[in-house]
């Protein structure tokens, strides 16, 4: 006993101070003991939960819960299923689509609007108003205007193109672009204000510059503005990618998966196989890989944010 | 008002050392300025004094009392921010006020001493605005109407001019020292800027790298530099550093040095009897502060201007001597680049340094 | 003559922007025209092909019948009650996601603790998480702790997985607050929670409202939980309007389906148009650096 508590008091080592008062050791525990229960809450209905799944995933469940393990039976099953192959061709169509469209038409939006537009307020808020919308109302809506009989396909009918069709809805082969467009049109406002706060944040002085050495507008957006807004680029990708693996109440209020199954995303799989079908086991192992597809967007890109983060600092 | 004592105090992030075994005393009533570049550990250091940061080693004494375990608001300080540090949504009098209402002062009580603070610092009409609408001359002086209405102890300063500009700073400068002649209590006062350190300090302590490498009155730190690394940061122009070496000679001790023009001699540089004999005939670096040259036909100095850059009241000469550049401030002269002069040294003001060890030779 | 055709040629430039511009905000409006005009109208009008015009008669009838007479399943109750349960929702968990996470924004900033970035990281990708990977445990928690398709469980669910979103508004925000400010609080005496209280709060109106405005559009809109925990009359209104939309018995009421969709729209549209600003930063602010 006396050899610690002399090497305690060999300099260099441990400080040698009284023992703090117990309140004083409570207000240095106090911020963590604050943060702990939504830590909690995180942990157990993230991570916990995760790990429930995944456990469910490796077990024979189907109707109810049953906590064996079969191995990747149910991904074996999973992976046999042709819906859940149409799922997979669908989310990546989609994805793809979804992706180029809403950047291109965000990119625009977002340049044209920043050429001292002199109504920009009221342009803004009408391309981004939709982002405020649940998927359900945009699905809804846009449901009604691709309806065949009564929306714009008889419109420009009755304006007296007699052969227009625009029944894609209804197709199996076409659905899916349907969904495409109501996403796009819900989320370009969402890609058109990232860009806009990207080039708002461009020095202007970098443009009167290359307008000084005589480069074109367009030529002066392409080489020097666009490749500016990388971490846009980035954030608009990673972003709208995690939208579109997620996207499940715009499939089911458009298409309901339909016609005939044609429009089936893995997130609509999941639900329907979870707790229409009974196949609690295959479902499970279809949201165990929807995450892992997320993670490995997300999580190199929460990285790489976080790391500048601390250099900024 | 208090004494201040650190003894032996350590501090470290894991294995980065940021203060090494710091000793710094000073007497009640004193103004200590700690003078360094940034990342020297003074602000480390005046956090731990404020008890805003653990220490890792040694103690802190205000007033003969160890408050290393003294949470802040118990330590009798008051502290003012590089950034002022204003509550942004509380106006002058509800900042100012904000700590005597968490020590339960009464009403009255609080606005008499908010009022008088207001009228020492010249800010009676400021408060009932937000510190957004406030100039930053004017939220500097808020900032110490709060610290002043604590009666501390002990005021610590964190950088409090340099987010000012230039003009504002030299008068803030003279308001704060008119504010410790008229309270008299003990400052610790950080800083980069030598010459607040200079004008403001009863005694300096010159950091560098988590160690002091110099603490004394500041005329002595000027005069006197325990270091050439004390010498080039205090004083400007700094310190001219010029490799040379000690004649032996008849019991004067006499330093030597080349130029392009010749061999120059300075005669009668204090050094002890002993120093001088051990040096005797050995390289030394000569350290001569340019306002100690003066334009002398018959100098012991030959010089061949390369650089004249007049200020006003002083020209600069630059000119080499010893394989570097030396800067000498001398009266208005009508000098010319390319010509040579002769210059006398003040032998007396002149300091030595031992090569190996960049230590002052007494 | 050179500058009279470089100004022209600006001229023209600045007509096709604008045009370009109209045109999209045209596009971006369509559906939202459609569905007021259509709620607007009677249903024979409708399926006389009006689609994209005014309405040559307005009648409020689809939209009365949206709000309380609008069969869902077997209940023809309309949407009132979905409605009223949205409210008791999102009311309690935009509070509590905004209360906490303003704590654990302020806690993650200005009382850093060893751990604190990986506490940081492991929250934030909860803001990514998809939550089929959780639902399945979430529904056996809820069932035994007895809130399963209750009112009260969607409010824990949502408070749960909100507060990752809101740990982030704040601590992005409080990042920004200079460390100095809580010193000089210290020194002058106030501990954690008065800091809190007196400082922190009330520098941090802005993003109060940005944390309440988001977690109030992602509350109310939110609907694979809703359709996952909750079933019948304690639905939140978007599951009642897709079911009122799906509806295949007898003659599609579209104009109903249109009102209906209004109604569930309305609040979001709301506070979008009042609050708009606030409402891009918390989309922005997804880019996690904001």
């Amino acid at each position: 006993m006396t050899d610690i508590s002399q090497s305690a008091a060999v300099p260099g080592t441990a400080p040698q101070r009284p023992a703090a008062t117990l309140s004083a050791r409570l207000a240095r525990w106090l911020p963590r003991l604050v943060m702990a229960p939504s830590f909690l809450v995180v942990l157990i209905g993230v991570y916990l939960f995760i790990a429930w799944t995944l456990w469910i995933s490796l077990s024979s469940s189907a109707m109810l819960p049953r906590y064996d393990f079969v191995g990747l039976e149910q991904y074996v099953r999973l992976w046999n299923t042709p819906r859940w192959h149409t799922a997979v061709i669908n989310l990546f169509l989609f994805t793809g689509l979804f992706l180029a469209v809403t950047i291109a038409l965000g990119l625009l939006m977002a340049i044209l609007l920043d050429q001292n537009i002199r109504a920009e307020g009221v342009l803004r808020t009408v391309y981004l108003y939709p982002m405020a919308l649940s998927f359900i109302v945009t699905g809804t809506a846009w449901k009604w205007v691709l309806n065949p009989e009564l929306g714009v396909e008889k419109v420009v009918q009755s304006w007296g193109w007699d052969t227009f069709a625009f029944d894609w809805i209804t197709r199996p082969e076409t659905a899916i672009y349907c969904v495409v467009i109501a996403a796009v049109w819900q989320s370009t406002g969402f890609a058109m204000a990232i860009f806009l706060a990207g080039l708002r944040g461009i020095d202007s002085s970098i443009i009167k510059a290359a307008q000084i050495e005589g480069a074109s507008l367009p030529r002066i957006y392409a080489s020097i503005i666009v490749p500016l807004l990388r971490p846009a680029f980035l954030s608009v990708i990673v972003l709208l990618s995690y939208i579109s693996i997620k996207s499940f109440d715009l499939v089911l209020a458009l298409t309901n998966a339909g016609p005939g199954g044609s429009t089936e995303m893995p997130s609509t799989f999941m639900f329907a196989y979870t707790f229409q079908r009974n196949q609690m086991g295959v479902g499970a192992a279809s949201a165990i890989m929807m995450l892992m597809t997320v993670a490995a967007i997300i999580i190199p890109y929460l990285y790489s944010e976080l790391r500048e983060d601390t250099h900024g600092h | 008002m208090a004494t201040l004592d650190i003894n032996r105090v350590r501090k470290a992030y894991g294995n980065l050392e940021v203060l090494k075994e710091v000793n710094i005393s000073v007497g009640d009533g004193e103004f200590l300025v700690l003078l360094g570049p940034s990342g020297c550990g003074k602000s480390t250091l005046l956090n731990i004094i404020a008890g805003l940061e653990d220490i890792t080693g040694g103690e802190v004494l205000i007033g003969n009392r160890v408050v290393n375990d003294l949470p802040p608001k118990d330590r009798d300080i008051a502290m003012v921010f590089q950034s002022y540090a204003l509550y942004p949504t509380m106006t002058v009098r509800q900042n100012i006020e904000f700590g005597m209402k968490i020590r339960g002062i009464p009403a009255e009580e609080r606005a008499k001493a908010t009022n008088a603070a207001a009228e020492m610092l010249q800010m009676t009409g400021l408060l009932d605005r937000k510190p957004s609408q406030l100039s930053g001359g004017q939220r500097q002086r808020v900032a110490m109407g709060r610290a002043i209405v604590r009666h501390p102890d002990l005021f610590l300063f964190d950088e409090p001019l340099s987010n000012l500009d230039a003009k504002l700073r030299v008068d803030m400068r003279t308001e704060i020292k008119r504010l410790h002649q008229r309270l008299g209590t003990t400052i610790v006062y950080v800083t980069h800027d030598q010459i607040e350190a200079m004008t403001l300090a009863t005694k300096v302590a010159v950091m560098k790298g988590g160690v002091v490498q110099h603490f004394g009155p500041p005329q002595e730190v000027y005069d006197r530099p325990a270091n050439t690394y004390v010498a080039r940061f205090v004083g400007s122009p700094a310190m001219n550093i010029i490799p040379g070496w000690l004649l032996a000679s008849d019991g004067v001790p006499t330093v030597a040095f080349d130029t392009p023009q010749g061999e120059a001699v300075v005669r009668g540089v204090p050094l002890s009897a002993e120093t001088a004999h051990r040096f005797a005939g050995r390289d030394v670096l000569v350290g001569i502060r340019p306002e100690h040259f003066g334009l002398d036909p018959s100098g012991t100095v030959p010089v061949g201007v390369d650089v004249v850059e007049p200020t006003g009241p002083d020209t600069l000469i630059v000119f080499a001597a010893g394989g570097t550049e030396v800067v000498a401030r001398l009266e208005p002269f009508d000098a010319q680049v390319g010509r040579q002069e002769r210059f006398s040294v003040k032998a007396e003001k002149v300091v030595l340094f031992d090569p190996a060890t960049e230590t002052r030779l007494d | 003559m050179a500058t009279k055709s470089l100004a022209r040629q600006q001229m023209l430039g600045r007509l096709f922007i604008y045009s370009a511009l109209i045109l999209l905000a045209l596009y971006y409006l369509m559906p939202l025209w459609v569905m007021v005009t259509t709620s607007l109208k009677p249903l024979d009008e409708i399926y006389s092909g009006s689609f994209i015009g005014l309405p040559q008669e307005i009648t409020f009838e689809a939209w009365s019948k949206a709000w309380s007479g609008a069969c869902i399943g077997t209940e023809c109750t309309g949407l009132r009650p979905y409605f009223v349960n949205s409210i008791m929702m999102v009311v309690p968990a935009v509070l509590l996601s905004t209360g906490l996470g303003a704590l654990n924004g302020y806690v993650l900033t200005k009382w850093r603790f060893k751990g604190a970035n990986l506490v940081f990281g492991m929250m934030l990708f909860g803001c990514f998480l998809p939550y089929q990977a959780v639902i399945l445990p979430m529904a056996q928690v809820l069932g035994r702790l007895g809130l399963s398709g209750s009112i009260p469980g969607l409010v824990l669910v949502h408070t749960v997985y909100g507060i990752c979103f809101t740990s982030l508004f704040f601590r992005n925000y409080f990042i920004t607050i200079p460390d100095e400010l809580t010193k000089a609080a210290q020194i002058d005496g106030a501990g954690f929670f008065r800091i809190f209280l007196s400082i922190m709060l009330p520098a941090a109106l802005p993003i109060i409202v940005v944390s309440c405005i988001w977690q109030f559009t992602q509350v109310w809109n939110d609907f694979l939980f809703g359709v996952s925990f909750t079933s019948g009359s304690d639905t939140p209104i978007t599951v009642a309007l897709n079911n009122i939309v799906n509806v295949t018995t007898g003659r599609k009421q579209y104009n109903v389906d249109m009102a209906s969709a209004m109604i569930a729209a309305i609040p979001t549209l709301l506070v979008y148009v009042v609050a708009g600003r606030y409402f891009v930063r918390g989309l922005t602010a997804g880019a996690v650096k904001g």
